[in-house]
């Protein structure tokens, strides 16, 4: 049913949106050898920064995330996407912490993206926008915790994409936070994530609406490339078993075979309903550059193949999280992580999370996720705190 | 296990880095970080213990000292701790050897199957002991490799490990274990606390 929203309006795009936003006035030097000025970094945060500035976590977006963490997503009216780990009362209170997320930028959600406007043409930028890294997103973001005037994060926080993005984070500034915790991540993307990332950029790229990237220039949207590879995705985010077990060979409102290529199984439905929903709220562009900016990412190599170069200078406490049914960025992935900290005598913690929720187990409601990570992050805050004193 | 606790704890000099293998619940590390040192880490293979760990805010990963502990760079802790997990392994002597290498000395404390109690069931009852310390059926049993004192003993003389200290429990008892009591020590503790260095 969602090939019918060819006509669908782009209301990330032409809603204006009430968002938190600063201009990055001084440049920034992509790795691409471009260099940006002037741009937007949109944010949102949480709770109450306290006298000390002690209390501020930094949180990571993944890959179609955006800065609502938590409350009610304008942009959506769902509930942010962090909704279980961030809030009053939840594993990061907000009634004791300062949260902060920004739109990363390649975004769509207001930071400078391919969906911005070109002042000068007056049209969106398009395929026209530089290729960002993982290391250009957060060196953007350490201009946002400048701004803030907070010397020293208590934490960077982040899943998937967000979890290469407090790696990055800690390389980039290593005196700049006390506590890190990459969650379901990698060091280095797999030749496995590269190949799932092109198939949905070639879905969006064989779109004919695409328009080598200039479709708004058309009033044209590639929401079936979009929508394809947001199924795509979407089917390595869960894990086989969560998927039999949810779906099985369940029929979609009907007894039987249809014998047609309609959605007869429920399976088919889920995945056209996530394509569908999915275009309203993200920009095809945007997917090119972020997925790209995973693919580009290889911490390792940033320092001559040797990851625990990385991480040499910092005294970051480290917490690595994974998840048993997590095949994208599976344990052993995350293990590297822990490896490469361990062999430099850095403070690191690590447990892999029983779950059959697949990747997207931390987004999703897993109580000893929750649970220990609440608890770790409590406790933690604690002991730093004490220890001052 | 308090008395073991302290035994440990006063094994340690303060302020030195310590790695707890087989850290469980982390009580152990718990106490030695309110008593020696903040620096301690642990290695546990049970995920819920080490959410456990993790919640109170203590430093712990998840793994297997068979093969996880080659990760950790040679003598990068002052003291790594072995409590009453030796005999769970599949390969002892394999850890042991790791330990060496990971810790600059080692603690290892030993549940004695050589304590009279445990011989007396055998002897008499013509049953798989079980005991206070070692409270498992035959059947159920995560101990795979059981040693007495006498044993590990021989064991750290015939593989040249150095014995700096070696103490025996009995309930709340300590003595110190040497050449000439060692039959003795064998027979009437519960437990051996051995600390060695390779």
């Amino acid at each position: 049913m969602f090939f019918s929203h060819n006509s669908v309006s782009k209301i990330i795009m032409n809603k204006n949106i009430d968002t938190k936003k600063i201009i990055i006035s001084n440049p920034l030097k992509l790795d691409c050898g471009k260099e940006i000025n002037n741009f937007p970094i949109a944010y949102e945060t949480y709770g109450e920064l306290n006298s000390e500035k002690s209390n501020a976590i930094l949180v990571f977006h993944a890959l179609t995330g955006d800065q609502y963490v938590s409350g009610k997503n304008p942009i959506t009216n769902k509930d942010g996407w962090w909704s279980y780990v961030v809030g009053e009362n939840k594993p990061i209170d907000t009634n004791k912490f300062f949260v902060i997320c920004a739109n990363v930028i390649g975004g769509c959600m207001g930071s400078y993206g391919p969906n911005a406007i070109n002042v000068s043409t007056g049209k969106q930028i398009g395929t026209d926008f530089p290729i960002i890294t993982i290391n250009d997103m957060v060196n953007a973001q350490y201009e946002l915790i400048k701004y803030l005037e907070i010397d020293k994060l208590f934490a960077v926080v982040g899943g998937s994409m967000g979890g290469m993005q407090v790696l990055q984070f800690v390389a980039n500034f290593p005196d700049k936070a006390k506590l890190a915790i990459p969650i379901a991540c990698t060091s280095s993307h797999s030749a496995q994530n590269i190949a799932f990332n092109e198939l949905g950029r070639q879905a969006i790229m064989a779109d004919s609406k695409w328009e080598n990237g200039f479709y708004s220039n058309y009033k044209l949207n590639p929401d079936k490339g979009l929508a394809v590879a947001r199924m795509a995705a979407h089917i390595t985010y869960l894990s086989e078993k969560g998927l039999q077990e949810k779906f099985g060979r369940k029929l979609q409102d009907r007894d039987s075979l249809r014998y047609g290529f309609e959605a007869d199984f429920q399976i088919e439905s889920y995945l056209r309903y996530q394509g569908s929903v999915f275009v309203d709220r993200f920009d095809a562009n945007s997917y090119l550059y972020i997925t790209r900016a995973m693919d580009y990412f290889d911490l390792s190599k940033q320092y001559k193949g040797n990851l625990s170069d990385a991480f040499k200078k910092t005294k970051t406490k480290f917490f690595v999280i994974s998840f048993t049914s997590d095949w994208l960025y599976p344990t052993s992935e995350n293990r590297e992580i822990v490896i490469a900290l361990n062999s430099i005598g850095a403070d690191v913690g690590f447990v892999e999370i029983e779950s059959d929720k697949g990747h997207d187990s931390f987004l999703l409601d897993v109580p000893s996720f929750l649970k220990t990570l609440g608890d770790y992050i409590n406790s933690t805050y604690k002991i730093i705190n004490e220890r001052r004193i | 296990m308090k008395e073991e606790f302290n035994i440990i704890s006063n094994l340690i000099e303060k302020n030195t880095r310590v790695l707890d293998v087989g850290c469980g619940n982390g009580d152990l590390m718990k106490f030695l970080q309110e008593n020696r040192t903040k620096d301690i880490r642990g290695l546990e293979i049970s995920k819920e213990k080490v959410q456990n760990c993790l919640s109170k805010g203590l430093t712990v990963i998840e793994g297997n000292a068979e093969s996880d502990l080659k990760q950790f760079p040679k003598s990068s802790f002052d003291y790594v701790i072995l409590s009453q997990t030796l005999q769970a392994f599949l390969n002892p002597e394999l850890v042991i050897n790791e330990l060496l290498k990971v810790g600059k000395k080692v603690i290892v404390t030993i549940p004695n199957f050589g304590y009279w109690r445990v011989r007396l069931q055998l002897l008499f009852k013509g049953t798989m002991p079980v005991t206070e310390n070692l409270p498992h059926e035959w059947y159920n049993t995560p101990n795979l490799h059981m040693c007495t004192i006498k044993d590990f003993y021989n064991f750290c003389s015939t593989k040249n490990i150095k014995i700096f200290k070696s103490i025996a429990l009995k309930k709340s008892r300590i003595s110190e274990i040497n050449e000439s009591n060692l039959n003795y020590k064998n027979l009437d503790s519960h437990l051996g606390i051995f600390l060695i260095e390779s």
